[in-house]
């Protein structure tokens, strides 16, 4: 018997204490059968940090919310192999299904192998595929062919066909072509990438490879952003690893195939997830998108052929190209293949990283995986997209997942960014908060994304602060649909989305901000109104002590007042209250 | 920005390397400006007027990529520097809240430096910690499930580390 403790060390992890755990796990270990090893991320962020006790190879227990005061208790469990003492910890069959439920391809390894170990990655099937493609002499149209009938499609949230791209590059005139790696996750609340590129970066660099040899590029570039610091640490660590190996650098396994691989971090800027403008970007130059046609596979990276894919996209292919491209159209629906991996995160139970087939619906991932909302609040709204997205109401939860249908609801596929909004969420701030986020990031270059955005946001900003006027939502619909038609660049085309689609589900909210100054989900402040209910208050002061702004008077015993004018609208005697008596309108 | 090239010494010495392995390579300015700023803390003035120099540039064109991504500083920060996330997942939970925290309890906006040059604070895009919501990092920490009391005894805490409360 053999026992083996791998710990899950993500970033999220770690920010959750994993290495407190793994620090406290290593001496009670050192001397021992017992291996202690790092893996990356499983996707059950909600349970951070997690500790997987394997017994030949085979998972025994998975151990969740662990504390470094557990170690001695694991550690012992390791020995004896008697689990009674861990039992606490177990995961709950409930939160397995999470997994259970997902179909796991792009992160196939994610969480089970070592991301700094080329061994690990081979004993989990790295690198077959270049070696099935080198050592049988598969021609690259064979490969471009596979990737062809598999319809894998540009998860970066365009949803572009991936077999077009390498053709097109393939096709373009030259010697000197680039691949390129996307990996600057810029949407908030999407951290796919990072999780593929943190736990499993040989999968990563194993499609890359089979791209550049598919389209002829002898140079291939990975994108990350510098927030990533741990994504780029283990990337470079094992790009050295398959250089040593052999599978990067000149003559590729004693073919005539070379190809050599850099990282550059990227240094924050949205707008370089648009594929020109990272290109100008890695050109050392101001990050700004350029005019299209050409398309980076005629004239990219130094003006050669280049093709550029997400972290997300390269990650299917090696599975592709062992399984054929049959076994990934087989799932998904008529128009979109394969699965798409989403991360889960806002108002929900259960957040992490989940994939799973395209065809489900919303419905099977909010509330059969995640688990719905937390503290029994009712679901609202899920943003899809990010700011180039858009939220998908209560009414629509039973929209498959599919390029297109997503598409005909206002939002998008997107990079897999879903933000799972309650009750609590007020949309006009929602749609404001992503204009703040696309009036910063417009990189200036085309009129109607970089004075659009701002005079969006204006608008946006007057709204929830009780100063909107009649005639602003027109306004608002109006400049939405000039900045989408006169946008240069992705950004700028999308930018109007949140606003678009906030307006189309949620637009009685807009008018109860500007017509009643209210704000239905009590939560932008210069809207709301505090009062003293006088037959609950019980005149005990608490709230007046508290209050910063001394807004609160009256006599002991006797039902107190807030002073409207001086209220600053803190809340601090709503949470002082011991009776409920004060309420927020 | 005021003009201070007369005034300030950097030690430029400490940039030989990186200029000797980048300057002669075509569109390496980025990553000269970050491993600079890696050096220095940040982009001082006559840092920038010798990178243009070394890479046969105008100190305008490098200004202008240093000043379109929003890495790069151009100020001295503080020893600490708080990063607050302000990702989709962090606002709705509430990551305002923790922003209004952090600048009553330091007197510091956001982008500037405290008095004592302990901290810098800093509102940033989405860190990817979505599931640890509210998030900040302080230098390579991470510190997630932020409440305004939790923020505020972390801040303590360094304070007291450094003997500064």
């Amino acid at each position: 018997m053999s026992m083996r403790i791998a710990v899950g060390k993500g970033s999220c992890g770690i920010a959750a204490g994993a290495q407190k755990v793994y620090d406290a796990l290593a001496p009670l270990l050192s001397g021992t059968e017992i291996a202690l090893g790092t893996v990356g991320c499983i996707g059950m962020c909600w349970l951070e940090p997690i500790v997987d006790l394997y017994e030949n190879d085979t998972l025994k227990a998975r151990l969740v919310q662990v504390q470094p005061e557990d170690a001695q208790n694991i550690a012992d469990a390791a020995k004896t192999g008697d689990l009674s003492a861990v039992r606490g910890r177990i995961i709950t069959p409930e939160d397995s299904e999470f997994l259970t439920k997902q179909t796991r391809i792009a992160l196939r390894n994610c969480g089970i192998i070592d991301p700094d170990s080329i061994e690990s990655a081979r004993a989990a099937g790295g690198y077959s595929a270049i070696t099935h493609i080198l050592k049988d002499g598969v021609t690259p149209e064979a490969v471009i062919a596979c990737i062809k009938v598999s319809g894998l499609a540009g998860r970066g949230g365009a949803g572009f066909p991936t077999w077009f791209k390498w053709n097109a590059a393939r096709q373009s005139q030259g010697n000197e072509k680039y691949l390129i790696c996307n990996a600057d996750e810029g949407d908030p609340g999407a951290f796919m990438d990072r999780a593929v590129i943190e736990s499993d970066p040989h999968t990563l660099i194993e499609g890359m490879l089979i791209g550049a040899y598919a389209i002829g590029a002898r140079e291939a570039i990975v994108y990350v952003r510098a927030e990533y610091p741990l994504a780029i640490k283990r990337l470079e660590h094992a790009i050295a690893e398959a250089k040593e190996a052999g599978f990067i650098g000149k003559n590729i396994m004693g073919t005539d195939f070379s190809c050599d691989f850099r990282i550059k971090a990227g240094a924050g800027a949205f707008v370089c997830g648009e594929e020109t403008a990272l290109i100008e970007s890695l050109q050392g130059q101001r990050g700004m998108p350029r005019l299209k046609p050409p398309f980076p596979a005629q004239s990219g990276y130094w003006y050669k052929p280049s093709n550029i894919n997400n972290v997300e996209t390269y990650a299917n292919v090696a599975w592709i190209i062992n399984n054929g491209g049959e076994a990934f159209a087989a799932m998904g629906t008529e128009d979109s293949k394969g699965t798409k991996v989403f991360a889960l995160t806002g108002k929900i139970r259960r957040g992490g990283l989940v994939e799973i087939p395209m065809g489900m619906t919303l419905r099977d991932v909010i509330f059969d995986i995640g688990g719905g909302i937390r503290g029994g609040r009712e679901f609202k709204a899920v943003q899809m997209g990010g700011p180039s997205g858009g939220c998908i109401p209560a009414a629509l939860l039973d929209t498959v997942i599919d390029y297109k249908k997503l598409a005909a609801t206002g939002a998008i596929m997107g990079s897999g960014g879903m933000v799972v909004m309650d009750e609590d969420t007020c949309m006009v701030s929602m749609a404001k908060f992503f204009l703040d986020f696309t009036a910063k990031e417009s990189c200036g270059k085309c009129v109607h994304c970089r004075i659009g955005t701002k005079r969006l946001q204006e608008i946006l900003t007057r709204i929830v602060e009780g100063k909107g006027k009649e005639g602003d939502i027109e306004l608002l619909e109006e400049l939405c649909n000039a900045v989408r038609d006169g946008a240069l660049c992705g950004l700028g085309q999308t930018a109007p989305n949140p606003v678009l689609s906030t307006l189309r589900y949620f637009r009685s909210e807009f008018e109860a901000h500007i017509s009643e100054k209210r704000c239905p989900a009590h939560t932008c402040t210069d809207l709301l109104h505090y009062e003293i209910q006088a037959d609950l208050c019980k005149g005990c002061t608490a709230c007046a002590r508290k209050c910063p702004v001394s807004a609160i008077s009256g006599s002991v015993k006797q039902p107190h007042v807030i002073d409207p004018a001086k209220c600053i609208r803190c809340g601090q005697c709503i949470a002082s209250c011991k009776f409920g008596a004060v309420t927020v309108k | 920005m005021q003009c201070s090239c007369q005034k300030q010494q950097s030690d430029l010495s400490l940039l030989a390397p990186v200029l000797r392995e980048y300057a002669a390579v075509p569109g390496s300015l980025i990553t000269i400006l970050q491993q600079a700023q890696e050096i220095y803390g940040y982009l001082p003035v006559d840092v920038i007027y010798h990178i243009a120099e070394q890479t046969g540039t105008t100190p305008a064109r490098v200004m202008g990529v240093a000043t379109f991504y929003t890495q790069f500083r151009f100020q001295p920060v503080g020893k600490y520097l708080i990063m607050l996330c302000d990702g989709t997942a962090c606002h709705v939970n509430g990551s305002s809240r923790i922003a209004a925290a952090v600048q009553e309890y330091l007197h510091v906006e956001n982008g500037g430096t405290t008095e004592d040059g302990l901290f810098s604070f800093s509102i940033v895009a989405c860190l990817g910690c979505c599931s640890l919501s509210p998030v900040m990092m302080i230098n390579e920490d991470t510190y997630g499930s932020l409440t305004p009391a939790k923020v505020l005894d972390i801040l303590k805490e360094i304070q007291k580390k450094e003997g500064a409360a």
